[in-house]
């Protein structure tokens, strides 16, 4: 059984979206994601200042088993990455939940209704 | 669902993710593959290779059959107990497997890959003609591989006296039969270590005995990283049909001598050499962040284009290496295309970690 906190919202392509009280939303992928990909070892990040509609690609998660594109959840302006996670992605497997990997100004917050509540993606990935 | 070794309860336990492998639910790791790795190189690890093809082949001819079938040369063994390795060439010079061959008593036992059981059983039968040979398949044995620097001196606690002085005195390459146990010190990672060959239904307890002793499983995901910094060759992926040992850094496994033996595929070698070999293994490092990955393109300045055969991360030198097949005259340095990216890469000799020490 993964770790799903309540709180979050979640893509079917298993990203992470928490929105921030400031209006940002923080983007991770989830605990299922970290462990089905295995050990992370190269996190290819994206770049402030790109605007992504919802499901454009936004990075690469390499494991040392596959890469995974990540996808944004929302539409948006970059406006923060992670770049702890350049020297240590394992970070993705240690703290999915810490281990953020972009913030985004929002398009259209309402698109967070869009995405799966904790009880669905549960239900999603089976367990 | 595949195939179960007789471990397969036992790593569900110990927490495994599983995994199709030829067939066969193996444990793929137990939690961190990059830490059960680290424990291999440091301090030693233990295996389950229950799922490997075992053969013992007898009869007044084996010997005589086995210089036929394979490109290395079996009257190399000079006394039971001793062992190596060699590939069984098609008529083309293609590699239909490779093993390692153990000289027993009163049999040659092969050991092969899991996923060639059949294509290899195929293959043999057919190729056995008037000679006065038997196959035995030993599917009544599970086979543990207990590898690492400390995996001698380790296991030596955990066995009988006479077991305990057998591993001792193994040296590289020697196999052994005690009772019904089969040690040899032989191994798939670049350490020194064991395979030990036991009855199905000893394997659970023993396994059990290695565990709580402290020596950590291995899934099949640390395997593949250790053999790919050890620079050796997984078949059907650097190795398959269409390539010959020259092609694949393995010309040292190919006996020549004496020129009368007419192994399988041994003119097709001649013939390939002849004309000039036209492709080699080498090694890659990527100096830049990434990981490589099998069927990457490789691009060598003015000499041609390669592919990647095996590529991962190295948990060892904390950087992604590679193995790939390139033209034969190469250069030091190359290109390989990642999502439409050309990375600068160092070419090197495919083998990056021996006995726990970084070569390249």
């Amino acid at each position: 059984m993964s770790d799903i906190p309540a709180e979050l919202r979640f893509a079917e392509s298993h990203e992470w979206a928490r929105l921030e009280a400031d209006g940002t939303v923080t983007v991770g992928i989830s605990d299922h994601a970290q462990e089905a990909l295995g050990d992370v070892v190269f996190v290819e990040l994206t770049e402030v200042g790109k605007v992504f509609a919802a499901q454009d690609q936004a990075g690469v998660v390499e494991s040392v088993k596959a890469a995974s594109d990540i996808y944004s959840p929302i539409s948006g302006e970059v406006i923060a990455i992670n770049e702890e996670l350049g020297g240590s992605p394992e970070l993705l497997n240690s703290d999915p939940y810490g281990a953020w990997i972009f913030k985004i100004k929002p398009t259209d917050a309402a698109e967070l209704d869009k995405l799966l509540d904790a009880a669905a993606y549960k239900a999603a990935i089976g367990e | 669902m595949g195939q179960r070794t007789p471990l397969y309860d036992l790593h569900l336990a110990l927490g495994a993710k599983m995994v199709d492998f030829g067939g066969w639910d193996m444990p793929l790791h137990y939690g961190s593959q990059v830490e059960e790795h680290h424990e291999v190189r440091r301090d030693c690890g233990v295996f389950d290779v229950s799922h490997m093809t075992v053969i013992d082949v007898t009869g007044p001819q084996a010997k005589a059959w086995l210089q036929h079938l394979l490109a290395n040369d079996v009257d190399r063994l000079h006394r039971p107990g001793r062992a190596l390795y060699s590939t069984m060439l098609n008529e083309r010079g293609g590699i239909v497997d490779d093993m390692i061959v153990y000289r027993l008593d009163d049999a040659y036992r092969l050991v092969f890959n899991a996923s060639t059981r059949d294509q290899d059983l195929a293959w043999m039968t057919e190729q056995l003609g008037a000679y006065d040979v038997q196959l035995h398949e030993r599917t009544e044995l599970a086979m543990l591989a207990i590898q690492g620097p400390q995996a001698r001196h380790k296991i030596a606690e955990l066995v009988t006296q006479s077991r305990a002085t057998l591993i001792q005195h193994l040296k590289p390459f020697e196999g052994y039969t005690d009772g019904d146990w089969f040690i040899a010190r032989t191994g798939y990672t670049g350490e020194d270590g064991l395979e030990i060959c036991l009855p199905a239904s000893q394997a659970p307890g023993f396994f059990n005995d290695l565990v709580g002793a402290g020596i950590s499983p291995i899934g099949l995901g640390a395997r593949d990283t250790l053999r790919v910094e050890a620079g050796m060759n997984l078949y059907g992926q650097d190795i398959h049909q269409e390539v010959s040992p020259l092609a694949s850094n393995m010309a040292w496994s190919i006996a020549w001598e004496p020129a009368t033996r007419q192994f399988i595929g041994r003119a097709a070698l001649e013939a390939e050499k002849a004309a000039g070999v036209a492709h080699k293994l080498v090694g890659l490092v990527l100096e830049e962040r990434g990981v490589l990955r099998a069927h990457q393109v490789v691009r060598i300045a003015d000499v041609g284009e390669g592919e990647i055969t095996s590529g991962s991360f190295s948990p060892t030198l904390s950087k992604s290496i590679a193995l790939a097949r390139v033209p034969m005259a190469t250069a030091d340095r190359a290109e390989v295309e990642i999502r439409g990216k050309w990375y600068p890469v160092r070419v090197v000799k495919p083998t990056f970690v021996r006995h726990g020490k970084t070569l390249i």
